[in-house]
């Protein structure tokens, strides 16, 4: 099977954002930048399938500025044959990223795409559901494990209570949670095998779907501060503490 | 304008999260209706018609209803959304499954996790672990919205409104239910309760977890969280895991013990209103939020603390 990987470029998950001082957004200038954490696991997950002889074809996907290429290659490295980067400097909102998707996977047709369950920077958890939708697939999303040898792809899920698996009609989409796997970390050699794997280069406008943003930014804050409170000698001050703050 | 909510329920009775999403739609404004799509849900549709502002409910039941699968909920609620303004969900792992789905066939974009509702067009929303607020304005025609529990009061109880029944959608769907692993308890659930004592790495096993976490929270009638290193590491089920990307919680008392406070653990807990660290690092970070830090080894002080309440 041909499996769809679509990876976003974000702010490193160790770094702590900055609200630009006048409201418009958060300081992106000179911070680390990453793949996102679940896409790697992702990533992670396909390459995994093509080990084990089930997938083909891993074809990583990202919407972003040039440097996205970057995210790409890191893909690549882990185990992804070949890039498509949608290139474009404008942000592109979960609804248009879904969209641009849909109609790479018209154009690839995979059996499978597999989505990262949130971008940590919009915090959307959206985009896989969404692609699903505009292709009336069936999707298992927060998946913990995903099994795809042959016939219906069995995805168990994390949910509020615990755990649930579905049996899912191919071609689908699966979104990826913590637990599924723990991605490893490109090779030197398989950094070097990367540079020479394709990237298609691609624009937006290619794809003939709009995708201007629906939402406008009016202002982006610093959430309320909290402040340190004080330190406890011992259980019994805290047990008092706790008692005269009405909290036991 | 008017706004159908999807109801949280578990099929016997209805998620106090539901009533927090109705204060959420009062502040939008509009006629309000909730949806209680369910197998045998009863129960659940009457207590969703008792809660204060409902204009009515409607009830769809059949087995296909009974997990809340996203397909057969988009293929109930995309025809109904002719009739409404809005669609709005409580942010749990069911609409954050279904609603985006809604929002492509409606070709909106969909507002998640929202804290704050200015009208009918702004949106407050956390983004990078709540590290930033953002406000938003949606030029959408209709919109789609997944709330954050912990952000509203649930509105209470005094409705009376009729509960109608709705016709199930027409298969066949893509994908079936097979099994599931929910673990039943008495204890008050995480994302509602008052009290939520959590465990860190520095548990070490599963056992000791069970041996010092938990008889704390039993003394406390308290939920159990933990933080993602304790699930990985298998010392929690998953669900337990708070934070950015698991759950939101905002109790009166929240007890992090051996948690260190990494910004995505802090995204999950530090709305709550008294945070209580215990840690044996005195430079742990936890401690810049919490009201009351012990500086003090988790596997002396924790017993202490059980026996001492
Ligand atoms: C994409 C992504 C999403 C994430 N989402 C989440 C999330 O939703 N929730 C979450 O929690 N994390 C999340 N994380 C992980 C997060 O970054 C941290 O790795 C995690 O929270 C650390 O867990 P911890 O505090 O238990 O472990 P550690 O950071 O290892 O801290 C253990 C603490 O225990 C203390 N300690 C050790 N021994 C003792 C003792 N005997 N007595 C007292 N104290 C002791 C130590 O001083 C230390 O502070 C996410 C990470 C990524 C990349
Ligand atoms: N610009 C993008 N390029 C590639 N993939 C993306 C992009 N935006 C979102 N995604 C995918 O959608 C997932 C969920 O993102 P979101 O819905 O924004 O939380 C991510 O983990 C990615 O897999």
């Amino acid at each position: 099977m041909k499996v769809l990987v679509p990876v976003k470029r974000v702010i490193d998950y160790n770094v702590k954002v900055r609200v630009k001082s006048d409201q418009s957004g958060v300081d992106l200038a000179n911070v680390k930048m990453s793949m996102n954490p679940f896409d790697e696991i992702s990533v992670e997950e396909a390459v995994r399938l093509k080990e084990a002889g089930t997938a083909t074809e891993v074809i990583a996907v990202s919407v972003g500025p040039q440097q996205a290429q970057e995210t790409i290659r890191t893909a690549l490295a882990m185990g992804a044959d070949r890039g498509i980067l949608i290139k474009t400097d404008d942000s592109v909102e979960p609804l248009g990223v879904a969209k641009l998707l849909a109609k790479v996977v018209e154009a690839e047709t995979p059996d499978l795409v597999i989505v990262g369950k949130q971008a940590i920077d919009d915090d959307s958890n959206q985009t896989g559901q969404m692609l699903a939708a505009m292709l009336d697939w069936p999707q298992g999303t927060f998946a913990s494990e995903v099994k795809a040898d042959g016939g219906k792809i069995h995805v168990t899920r994390e949910v509020d209570g615990g755990l649930q698996t579905i049996a899912l009609e191919g071609p689908a989409v699966v979104t990826t949670d913590l637990r599924l796997n723990e991605p490893r970390y490109a090779s030197l050699p398989n950094i070097m095998k990367a540079k020479k794997k394709p990237i298609d280069m691609k624009e937006p406008s290619e794809y003939g779907v709009d995708v201007s943003p629906r939402l406008n930014v009016v202002k982006v804050t610093e959430p309320p501060e909290r402040e340190a409170g004080e330190k406890v000698e011992d259980v019994a001050e805290l047990v008092t503490k706790l008692k005269s703050a009405g909290a036991i | 304008m008017a706004i159908l909510i999807i109801a949280e329920h578990d099929n016997a009775s209805l998620n106090d999260v539901t009533a927090k999403t109705v204060t959420a739609a009062k502040a939008f404004g509009g006629d309000i209706d909730i949806l209680v799509a369910g197998e045998g849900a009863g129960d659940v549709a009457a207590a969703a018609a008792k809660i204060e502002g409902v204009r009515k409910v409607l009830h769809a039941d059949g087995a296909e209803f009974k997990q809340q699968m996203a397909e057969v909920m988009e293929a109930l609620i995309v025809p109904l959304m002719s009739g409404y303004d809005a669609l709005f969900a409580p942010a749990t792992t069911m609409g954050k499954n279904v609603t985006p789905r809604i929002a492509a066939k409606l070709d909106v974009m969909q507002l998640s996790d929202v804290i704050g509702i200015e009208g009918q067009d702004t949106f407050v929303r956390p983004i990078y672990a709540g590290n930033a607020i953002m406000t938003v304005t949606s030029s959408d025609p209709k919109k789609v919205v997944t709330v954050r529990g912990t952000a509203f009061e649930a509105a209470g109880d005094g409705g009376s409104a009729a509960v109608e029944t709705v016709d199930a959608p027409a298969g066949p769907f893509k994908s079936e239910f097979v099994s599931e692993d929910i673990v039943e308890s008495d204890r008050p659930e995480l994302a509602g309760a008052k009290t939520v004592v959590s465990g860190g790495r520095a548990l070490g096993s599963e056992e000791e977890f069970e041996r010092l976490i938990v008889p704390l929270a039993d003394k406390l009638g308290a939920a159990v969280g933990a933080s993602r290193a304790a699930v990985d590491a298998g010392y929690a089920p998953n669900d337990y895991q708070v934070g950015q990307t698991g759950k939101i919680v905002a109790p009166e008392l929240y007890i992090a013990v051996g948690i260190s406070g990494a910004i995505q653990h802090l995204a999950g807990m530090k709305d709550s209103k008294i945070i209580v660290a215990i840690n044996k690092d005195e430079e742990a970070p936890i401690f810049q939020v919490a009201d009351y830090g012990l500086v003090a080894d988790l596997f002396n002080a924790v017993p202490e603390l059980t026996d001492a309440l």
